[in-house]
């Protein structure tokens, strides 16, 4: 992030073109929301780039005025990982979905997130196939009925969340497609995130799974059902807030404060920089109707990224070599003058 | 005590085969031997053949691994046919060697190991000393284990049985030394650099070597010495390299000509890791390499080094190939320059990973969805492999195209004494790069002659653009679904891979030029075979030429000339006819006779001369 072009705006990263996406679907909040994070991360215009596999979410880079490559179905991410890895001066995004990064990138996301490649990855999970129009995707939950499941799904849905802990994620945030505001300061938080940051992004398909996440998003619904995560504050959600989360045993547990003796003090703190993971695997997979879904930066850890390390490996090398260029080369090692 | 009085004959040319237990060190007794040729002026190819087995049981056929080394005072250009010398450390090796051994020749083997218990491993029904098999040949029956084991034993220097078993190796090298009538300095001098850190070893490796020198020179059995006698014309400095080494080189030239940082997406895979392995150890030539989690990811990364500005290179064999083609295709849709490196093996699926084939060619011209051209090249030696796969950067970035450049397991495995190139005035390549802020850039505008669009690299001011597998329009680049803009853009993709025809150069024919009576037709990793068939036979009379071809698509632009000049035309390739079938679709009107093989090995010239001799008689 070099040469911080403090006159940037939103209005620098928005195209003369249309957007085509259906009228009301997620993505353009979800655009909104990046058009306005960029300025204040201190990237330049030339710098970013944005990276998209097949779907939905896929056509993201087109509707950024930014340099920008749309590849193949589940494979923004090596060719975001190749980008990086080769110009790690570049400010590079991935803009994926459920099905595009869970089902036929889940490969190339594990390896991303164990790399911890200093990439910013969105991935819109709509829970759905929405660009075939509606087939089930890896986070659809069990039994849903879709085009292709017409008896029910038989399959257990991923959890992003559990997927990034498990693969040794550094930075995991979770945030809802219809709050541009909250939206914007986790989408800075993770541009700033030196590492894998992985943000989910819950997202409405008006077409193929209108209000999916309505259960726990819904206006009457949702102070009781979600709880907003902030670092260094005090675990607490609903309506009257006055529940709080509580370490029980080995698991979560939500308790109301003043109830069955438990006091304010009793309630958890969040630290998203803790490096051991296990209380931020059990937010990320807090789920209705037990526990409220966790929404902001989960976790936000420090450490080494592949990118820096393979440029010091390289910068190393060639300070300490005798062999500077192919010519050099070939005459290094065994010679035979006949 | 007075030597037996021993006769010394003249080769031009001599094979030896090493062959033991994967674990025996038969591949470092036939380097040293191969350096010790090189260093004496002598030309040479060897050949590696082993099994995909690591270390398979011990005494089995299964675990059998071989060296061949080919070396002669004339050029070279197989690793040979048949061994002249064979060294079996036991009798599985003996077993596996026999029908790739001349009738004739010396076979040295380690007696102490010719017992019941091996023969069982080896599946001998019978005892091949009483069986016949041997008749005819001359046995050198050495005491290789146990002499070698007695010698460390009186150096009195406490070493165990096992690590006095690991220097058998260098008796063996001993013998070979006397045979060759060498001399034993050079072999010492390498053993002490070796071992340079543990002194101990260099002093019973050294006392195991002399052991082994003296004992050819004392014992009757071996009743003459060879002398292959320096290669005449091949002076200059040389290098002994493999067809990968090669490659991998030949891509660090590329990029470093071209002016770019060379980046390497790849996934290990036999017969192509040695490419990964070698450039991840270059870092120092400001390069970087990725490993990558699948075949899939390492032509990914290379595509989106690609995208930021560097070269991007992948390498893989057969069944890898197929699992990046849909990242070909958008590399080709996307125009941006990448080599894709496929180094051959037997197939399909994981058919003979460890053996060499020529079946990747249609896959590597048709093989993807859509109209979906790509340029294919292929390098006919080890050492040309660095040539080629510089060419193959060179039209990548010239022609902002993704190319593909065929080698194989026997090139890739292969080691040449390689004349080190004039680098210094091989040709530049030149980027078609954009300056910041060119009001006139446009993703999909084109150069008029080469058709190539030009590369605009993120971070370069006013050149934000957008690319990617959708169709574009042509000249802006924007996602287009126009029925006619789909037909202009297939037509110049298609067109501008034509046109690198006119960028490569004519097509060599090798012995009448104008024309003549056989035209022997080949392509890639098979030009020392073919070649030394066709000398042979001009030598001998016949009127037989040879077209060896490395630019596959497009074609030289005078290959028609150069079909129609002869009677007859026979394509040779190690497939069941592929590149024969492809000029069949390009010039239907010659007809093509076909010699083919699918036995995991290359061509022998005594096959090829039968084949050839037969055809010309044929009336």
């Amino acid at each position: 992030m070099e040469n911080v072009q403090t006159n940037i705006t939103k209005s620098d990263f928005q195209i003369d073109g249309q957007v085509k996406w259906c009228a009301g679907c997620g993505s353009y909040a979800i655009l909104a929301a990046v058009q306005k994070a960029l300025p204040a991360t201190g990237v330049t215009k030339e710098n970013v780039v944005f990276v998209s596999g097949i779907g939905c979410s896929s056509r993201f880079p087109y509707y950024m005025k930014t340099y920008g490559f749309h590849t193949l179905h589940g494979r923004a991410i090596p060719i975001a990982s190749g980008l990086k890895s080769a110009r790690p001066d570049l400010n590079v995004w991935i803009t994926t979905g459920d099905g595009d990064s869970m089902a036929i990138g889940g490969n190339h996301f594990i390896h991303m997130i164990r790399r911890n490649l200093d990439l910013n990855v969105l991935v819109f999970n709509n829970k759905i196939y929405g660009l075939t129009k509606g087939q089930y995707s890896p986070t659809t939950p069990f039994g849903a009925v879709t085009k292709s499941s017409p008896d029910g799904t038989i399959e257990k849905p991923f959890e992003p969340g559990e997927l990034v802990m498990g693969a040794q994620g550094t930075f995991f945030a979770r945030v809802i497609d219809k709050e541009i505001k909250g939206m914007e300061e986790v989408i800075i938080a993770a541009a700033k995130h030196k590492g894998t940051s992985i943000v989910e992004v819950l997202q409405n398909c008006v077409i193929f799974n209108d209000a999916t996440h309505e259960c726990i998003i819904g206006k009457d619904v949702k102070d009781d059902r979600t709880i907003y995560l902030e670092h260094g504050k005090k675990m607490i959600f609903g309506k009257n807030r006055d529940k709080g989360l509580i370490l029980d045993g080995n698991d979560l547990r939500v308790e109301k404060i003043g109830e069955n003796g438990v006091t304010l003090d009793d309630i958890l703190v969040h630290d998203k920089t803790i490096q051991n993971p296990n209380i931020h695997y059990m937010l990320a997979r807090m789920s209705y109707p037990d526990l409220p879904v966790a929404i902001g930066v989960i976790r936000s850890v420090e450490q080494s990224t592949y990118d820096a390390l393979l440029q010091q490996q390289v910068d190393e090398a060639v300070a300490n070599t005798k062999i500077h260029n192919v010519l050099d080369l070939l005459n290094s090692g065994k010679i035979f003058d006949i | 005590m007075e030597n037996y009085p021993k006769k010394i004959q003249e080769l031009e040319e001599v094979v030896i085969k090493f062959a033991g237990d994967s674990g025996d060190g038969m591949q470092l007794t036939g380097t040293q031997f191969s350096d010790l040729s090189a260093s004496f002026g002598n030309d040479l190819l060897t050949f590696p053949d082993y099994p995909s087995e690591i270390r398979a049981p011990q005494g089995t056929i299964a675990g059998v691994s071989g060296f061949q080394v080919h070396i002669g005072g004339k050029e070279i250009q197989t690793p040979g046919d048949l061994a002249d010398v064979l060294i079996a450390m036991n009798p599985a090796a003996l077993k596996t060697n026999m029908k790739w051994i001349k009738q004739g020749a010396t076979i040295i083997i380690d007696i102490d190991n010719f017992d019941d218990s091996h023969y069982k491993k080896a599946d001998y029904v019978e005892d091949p000393f009483e069986d016949g098999s041997l008749e005819g040949f001359a046995v050198i029956k050495a005491p290789i284990t146990s002499l070698t084991r007695s010698i460390v034993k009186e150096l009195n220097l406490g070493i165990d049985q096992k690590t006095a078993d690991k220097t058998r190796n260098q008796f063996v090298m001993g013998i070979l030394l006397w045979l060759f009538n060498k001399d034993l300095t050079t072999v010492e001098e390498f053993l002490a650099k070796k071992f340079i850190k543990k002194p101990i070893l260099i002093t019973i490796n050294h006392a195991v070597l002399r052991a082994g020198h003296s004992y050819a020179e004392t014992v009757e059995a071996i009743a003459t010495q060879f002398n292959v006698l320096p290669a005449k014309g091949k002076k200059g400095k040389f290098r002994q390299i493999t067809g990968n080494q090669a490659t991998a080189w030949g891509l660090l030239a590329g990029a470093e000509k071209a002016g770019l940082k060379l980046f390497l997406g790849s996934y290990p895979i036999t017969p192509a890791t040695d490419i990964l392995q070698e450039l991840c150890a270059k870092k120092h030539l400001n390069i970087k390499t990725f490993q990558a989690e699948d075949e899939i990811a390492g032509i990914c990364t290379a595509i989106g080094a690609s995208f930021g500005g560097h070269l991007g290179a992948t390498s893989t064999s057969g069944p890898g190939l197929s699992l990046k083609t849909e990242a070909a295709g958008l590399a080709v849709i996307t125009e941006l320059p990448l080599v894709i490196v496929d180094v051959q093996r037997g197939g399909p699926s994981t058919g003979l990973p460890t053996k060499t084939e020529q079946s990747d060619l249609l896959q590597a011209i048709h093989g993807r969805h859509g109209e979906s051209p790509m340029p294919v090249i292929a390098a006919s030696s080890p050492g040309n492999c660095f040539d080629y796969a510089f060419m193959a950067c060179k039209i990548a970035v010239e022609h902002m195209t993704p190319i593909i450049l065929l080698t194989d397991g026997y090139l890739a495995n292969g080691t040449e004494l390689w004349r080190i190139p004039d680098y210094e005035n091989m040709k530049k390549i030149i980027p078609p790069f954009v300056k910041d802020n060119d009001p006139d850039y446009y993703p999909y505008k084109r150069d008029e002659q080469k058709l190539n669009r030009f590369w605009a690299i993120p971070g370069q001011e006013g050149l934000r653009h957008r690319i990617g597998g959708l169709e574009k329009a042509d000249v802006t680049g924007e996602v287009s679904h126009d029925s006619y803009n789909h037909q202009v853009m297939t037509n110049y993709r298609a067109d501008k891979i034509k046109r690198i025809a006119n960028y490569i150069p004519e097509q060599e024919i090798i012995g009448n030029k104008d024309g003549g009576e056989l035209l022997v037709i080949g392509w890639g990793g098979t030009y020392g075979a073919l070649n030394s068939a066709v000398q042979d036979l001009r030598k001998e009379g016949y009127n037989i030429s040879l077209a060896q071809f490395n630019y596959i698509f497009p074609l030289p632009k005078n290959t028609e000339e150069v079909l129609k000049k002869f009677k007859k035309r026979i394509v040779c390739e190690l497939n069941l006819g592929q590149f024969a079938d492809y000029l069949r679709t390009q010039f239907p009107q010659y007809p093509y006779l076909q010699f083919n093989k699918v036995q995991g090995l290359p061509f022998f010239i005594s096959e090829l001369k039968e084949k050839f001799i037969e055809i010309i008689k044929e009336k």
